[in-house]
């Protein structure tokens, strides 16, 4: 295993993120009480990606890895980012 | 081989790991590879057996020994079967299990354990299914494809079935991780990405489709568990969902799983053609990008199961125009197999003859699949015999005789011992012939307008149905040979030595069978590619 496997991160760049985590939960649920129309889900879906992407980078150690595998998780997401544009083509235009 | 003494069983008879505990915990990715085979090889013919009876109720119209109920059961049981424990794992569970390490000159797979673990799941998964048949509501009567708003309401047992699709699920996943690792961090000295093999290549694009798209198939039967448990109404337009969601997330797995089935069995296909004819494959790195083109581009299709659901006509237009680019990527593979064989010295023995057959039905079942894909025409024969015709020829005509050639191409490498070629080429002459009798006239009656999926039909249809239920019989005539030859030579074959078939890739190097660790102490160093028959001291 290579050193980067063993970066420690300190106590309060967890703490802080879980405020931030918390913080966007709240987010996302006062937004849902306002109707934005067809927005309502980019938003909803804009929150949600950016708490996955703290959670992803630091808790697990993405930010600290190898090209290769951020690379791995971008193609996934691109993938899964076609999966639900293209379901919405149809839910879009019914 | 001097330093293998005669009778040697090498990994079979592994010292180190005796008896029935030593195969079932076994982290020996050859081992392994043998337990899903056997696994596989058994379901398959329970399937077959299911299949019979289903065109034996076919035979006339009416009820001949089936009820609607039983009908529908036994479809759904042989379509799951054939499905989640035969074609899925099939090829890269078994022979991506036995062969890829040593073609890629490694000791084992990169998470050996996982391995087990795979292999485990499957057989929970596959054990939960059966419990489903005597549990509960009765035996699950949806289909395969477990559609909403049916699969939500019936009383049958389709719960437990959903769950044991989930841990096969987990199962596939996990195989994919493997063998994406594996084939990144565990190639041999010299084994640069353009010489491996064209099957390890497919395997390598497999795994990917089984990494990102399995996961939504868990999803989706979960939330079709949830939905029965606790009625929350997710495909329910009475409470605010959708049905027609069920159908996206449904086919965003389940058309790359096509791929999933008939990738590998390209790649076995695009291993064996050459050795047979002696030439090194025709555009070798055409074969690899069209494989990475297939997954991705087969990714994005699903849609086209769809076109009859309610789907806007933009989802419609967009994901038939797709359909048809996929079929660019599977034309330039049959363009260079065909060439491959062009001016060749082929030897036609029987890997070779399943191969071709392959590329035969594959094609045939390809070009209906246009037809399919073509929305105007979908809408006249959706969910008619044409349907079934065509799924049958891609899956059992393409990835299911793949595996056909597979086992006749390794097993003496995994046995050392070699069965009698002539029995192989009687059996597939009843297969070849069963199999377009079968199918043909399914596609025709089909057309003709029987829907799928009954177990009754009107008297028109009788003599197209009988002759295609014939040919179910002449089928199975030729697939009773087939297994018999095969098991008759896992016991009792010739002995053959590591090379029978003058193959140049790495696992016609080491013994058959092959020792435990494969090549011993000293890990191969390759200086040609797979093809290089010159290089590699064969022609
Ligand atoms: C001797 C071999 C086989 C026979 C006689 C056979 C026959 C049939 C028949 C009669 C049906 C149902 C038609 C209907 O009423 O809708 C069917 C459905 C099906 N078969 Fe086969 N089959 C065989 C092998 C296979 C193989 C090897 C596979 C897969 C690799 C396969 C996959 C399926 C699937 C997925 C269905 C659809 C089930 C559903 O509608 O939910 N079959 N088969």
């Amino acid at each position: 295993m290579s050193s980067e496997s063993s970066h420690i991160v300190p106590y309060r760049t967890f703490i802080l993120i879980w405020i931030a985590l918390l913080i966007l939960t709240g987010v996302t649920i006062s937004v849902a009480q306002i109707d934005l129309g067809p927005l309502n889900i980019w938003v909803a879906l804009s929150i949600a990606s950016c708490k996955s992407a703290l959670v992803v980078a630091i808790f697990m150690h993405l930010k600290y890895e190898q090209l290769l595998f951020k690379l791995a998780l971008l193609s996934a997401l691109i993938i899964l980012a076609i999966f639900i544009g293209f379901t919405f083509i149809d839910v879009l235009y019914r | 081989m001097s330093n293998y003494p005669a009778g040697d069983r090498g990994f079979l008879g592994d010292p180190k790991a005796p008896g029935f505990l030593g195969w079932i915990f076994s982290t020996d990715h050859k081992r392994i590879g043998l337990l899903y085979f056997w696994a596989i090889v058994t379901f398959f013919c329970v399937g077959v057996l299911l299949g019979l009876l289903l065109r034996l109720e076919l035979f006339s119209p009416g009820v001949d020994f089936m009820s609607a109920q039983t009908y529908n059961a036994t479809f759904t049981l042989h379509g799951v079967i054939m499905i989640f424990l035969f074609i899925i794992p099939g090829i890269p569970a078994a022979f991506g299990n036995l062969i890829m390490p040593i073609q890629i000159g490694a000791r084992d797979v990169a998470f050996p354990r996982l391995n087990l673990l795979s292999w485990w799941l499957y057989m929970i998964g596959a054990l939960l299914a059966i419990t489903s048949l005597f549990t509960g509501g009765g035996p699950p009567d949806t289909g395969w494809t477990f559609y909403v708003p049916f699969s939500t309401q019936t009383a049958s047992n389709a719960s437990l079935a959903l769950f044991a699709v989930f841990i096969i699920g987990f199962s596939s996943i996990l195989t994919g991780i493997n063998f994406v690792t594996t084939i990144h961090r565990m190639r041999t000295t010299g084994m640069g990405w353009f010489r491996m093999p064209l099957f390890t290549w497919s395997l390598y694009a497999t795994a990917w489709i089984q990494i990102l798209a399995t996961p939504v198939l868990a999803i989706t039967v979960s939330l079709v568990m949830v939905e029965r448990l606790l009625g929350i109404g997710l495909f329910n337009p009475t409470q605010g969902g959708d049905p027609v969601m069920y159908q996206h997330l449904f086919w965003i797995y389940s058309h790359p799983a096509v791929y999933i089935m008939v990738l590998p069995g390209m790649g076995v296909v695009s291993d064996i053609i050459p050795v047979f004819a002696r030439k090194p494959a025709f555009g070798y790195k055409a074969i690899v990008v069209s494989s990475l083109a297939i997954a991705f581009a087969g990714s994005l299709v699903w849609g086209h199961h769809m076109y009859t659901s309610g789907m806007s006509d933009n989802a419609v237009l967009l994901f038939s125009f797709l359909t048809f680019v996929v079929a660019i990527p599977s034309a330039i593979k049959v363009f260079n197999w065909v060439t491959t064989l062009y001016k060749g010295s082929i030897a036609l023995d029987p890997p070779l003859l399943y191969a071709l057959s392959f590329v035969l039905l594959f094609s045939i079942g390809g070009l209906s699949g246009l037809v399919l894909g073509a929305a105007s025409a979908d809408v006249h024969v959706h969910d008619t015999h044409f349907v079934v015709g065509h799924f049958h020829y891609v899956m059992f005509g393409g990835a299911g005789f793949a595996f056909f050639a597979a086992m006749h191409y390794w097993l003496p490498k995994i046995y050392g011992r070699i069965y009698s070629k002539k029995l192989a080429t009687i059996a597939w002459g009843f297969m070849f012939v069963g199999f377009n009798l079968l199918y043909l006239t399914m596609q025709i009656v089909g057309v003709k307008g029987m829907p799928r999926r009954y177990y009754n039909y009107l008297p028109e249809f009788t003599d197209l149905n009988r002759l295609a239920t014939v040919g179910s019989w002449v089928l199975a005539i030729g697939l009773v040979i087939m297994f018999a030859n095969l098991f008759h030579s896992v016991l009792r074959g010739t002995p053959v030595g590591p090379n029978p078939w003058g193959g140049a890739s790495l696992e016609w190097q080491i013994p058959s069978p092959p020792p435990t660790d494969n090549f011993g102490e000293n890990d191969p160093v390759v200086t040609h590619g797979p093809y290089d028959f010159k290089e590699a001291g064969i022609l």
